[in-house]
């Protein structure tokens, strides 16, 4: 059993946590991620850090050293991104992904996260399955 | 023929526990189907692998939360209109399920996000929405416990109580629409919903089956756990009312409690 002083507490903690959530989460929660299209008609100020969606351009994914580089397509506008770090095990071509990071000055985008959006259609795995064309 | 409604299911009587274990078994017998169905009969997702399988808890334990946060709705609102203490026990134990569900769903999906978007969590609106849904519906039990312990009275049956709380289990539920309709309103990074959706989406057919088999399991789960929820809080009320002395609400004798 909890004291009464501690239950009281646990009340304030939660409204608390409910009240942090949404003030300090529903700006950028919203808009979760930016397109290639709004990020090229609004350039974000140099520095700011946003998220950035769209399809992983087929056949634009290329290892270089601890990079990864690749393009995000969305409307058929495009962004060419610069990946520090490895994208997780799901990241391929022609899938979508949300990368974090800001635009650099050369018009390439610099992110240190990549994180894959998937869709909500579920299909059996091919017989013969593709080889993974993202590594 | 059985024709068991919510109403037969409470009723402490040697039928009502008959009904319980039929509840019961048929979630049993449900959940082995779609435990089956889940784990041997679908083939594994082709993009995002057996992480997939993940579905069909995570998706049962959000859409029978959403049912969870209806029954208190429902109740909490019959509570205040009719003054009826029965409905707040309802009330409270689907707040109850609803609360250890959304705790589930947010597990659940913390993990599937950690296998296939590739981070446990993200500040996308259907997770943030989820995470307010766990924290207004746990505050609700935590103000129910907090009242009581302030009037010095049991956690429930006492209007000081209970009719604050259903304000709160009432006004809840407008996350749950918001949470629901998060992935369409807004950009998310959690995908659009399968079944639900305006437009069915393709989906293996042995996959559907195992998710609705699971859904069904869920929800015929929970019906039985706020059956014996109810039941167990009326009798303690009876046994707390007939150790202050005064008039006891219910007169047939204390029987062992029936299983089931």
């Amino acid at each position: 059993m909890i004291r009464r002083p501690g239950r009281l507490a646990l009340l304030v903690l939660l409204l608390a946590g409910g009240g942090l959530l949404i003030t300090g989460a529903l700006r950028d929660t919203l808009t979760y991620y930016r397109t290639p299209g709004e990020l090229l008609t609004h350039p974000t100020a140099a520095g700011e850090r946003i998220r950035l969606g769209g399809e992983v351009v087929p056949g634009s994914v290329r290892h270089d050293g601890g990079l990864v580089l690749f393009r995000l397509s969305d409307g058929g506008h495009e962004v060419a991104v610069r990946q520090r770090g490895m994208p997780p095990e799901t990241f391929r071509e022609g899938e979508d992904a949300v990368v974090e990071g800001r635009l650099g000055t050369d018009g390439v985008f610099d992110a240190d996260q990549v994180v894959v959006r998937h869709g909500n259609e579920y299909r059996p795995s091919a017989p013969a399955p593709e080889p993974s064309d993202a590594r | 023929m059985m024709r068991t409604s919510i109403v037969e299911l409470t009723v402490d009587s040697p039928q009502g526990a008959a009904a319980r274990r039929t509840t019961g078994w048929t979630a049993a017998g449900l959940a082995a189907g779609a435990g089956l169905a889940g784990g041997l009969l679908a083939p594994a997702d082709a993009m995002q692998g057996p992480a997939q399988r993940l579905m069909y808890l995570h998706v049962p334990a959000a859409w029978v939360a959403y049912l969870a946060f209806a029954v208190v709705l429902v109740a909490s609102g019959a509570h205040l209109l009719r003054a009826d203490a029965r409905c707040d026990r309802f009330a409270l134990a689907a707040t109850e399920i609803g609360v250890v569900l959304t705790a589930l769903t947010l597990a659940t999906g913390s993990l599937w996000g950690h296998l296939v978007w590739g981070t446990w969590w993200a500040w996308d609106p259907r997770l943030v929405g989820t995470a307010l849904l766990f924290l207004v519906y746990a505050a609700a039990l935590a103000l129910r416990r907090a009242l009581a312990e302030r009037a010095g009275v049991p956690p429930y049956g006492d209007p000081r109580v209970t009719r604050p709380v259903a304000v709160v289990g009432i006004g809840g539920f407008v996350l749950v629409p918001v949470v629901h309709f998060s992935v369409r309103w807004w950009r998310s990074l959690h995908q659009q919903a399968t079944f639900l959706a305006p437009e069915q989406p393709p989906i293996d057919p042995r996959m559907a089956l195992a998710l609705l088999l699971a859904v069904a399991a869920a929800s015929v789960c929970a019906t039985w756990l706020l059956a014996h929820r109810v039941v167990r809080l009326q009798r303690r009320l009876d046994a707390a009312r007939a150790a202050q002395g005064r008039r006891p609400v219910r007169s047939d004798p204390r029987r062992p409690a029936p299983v089931g």
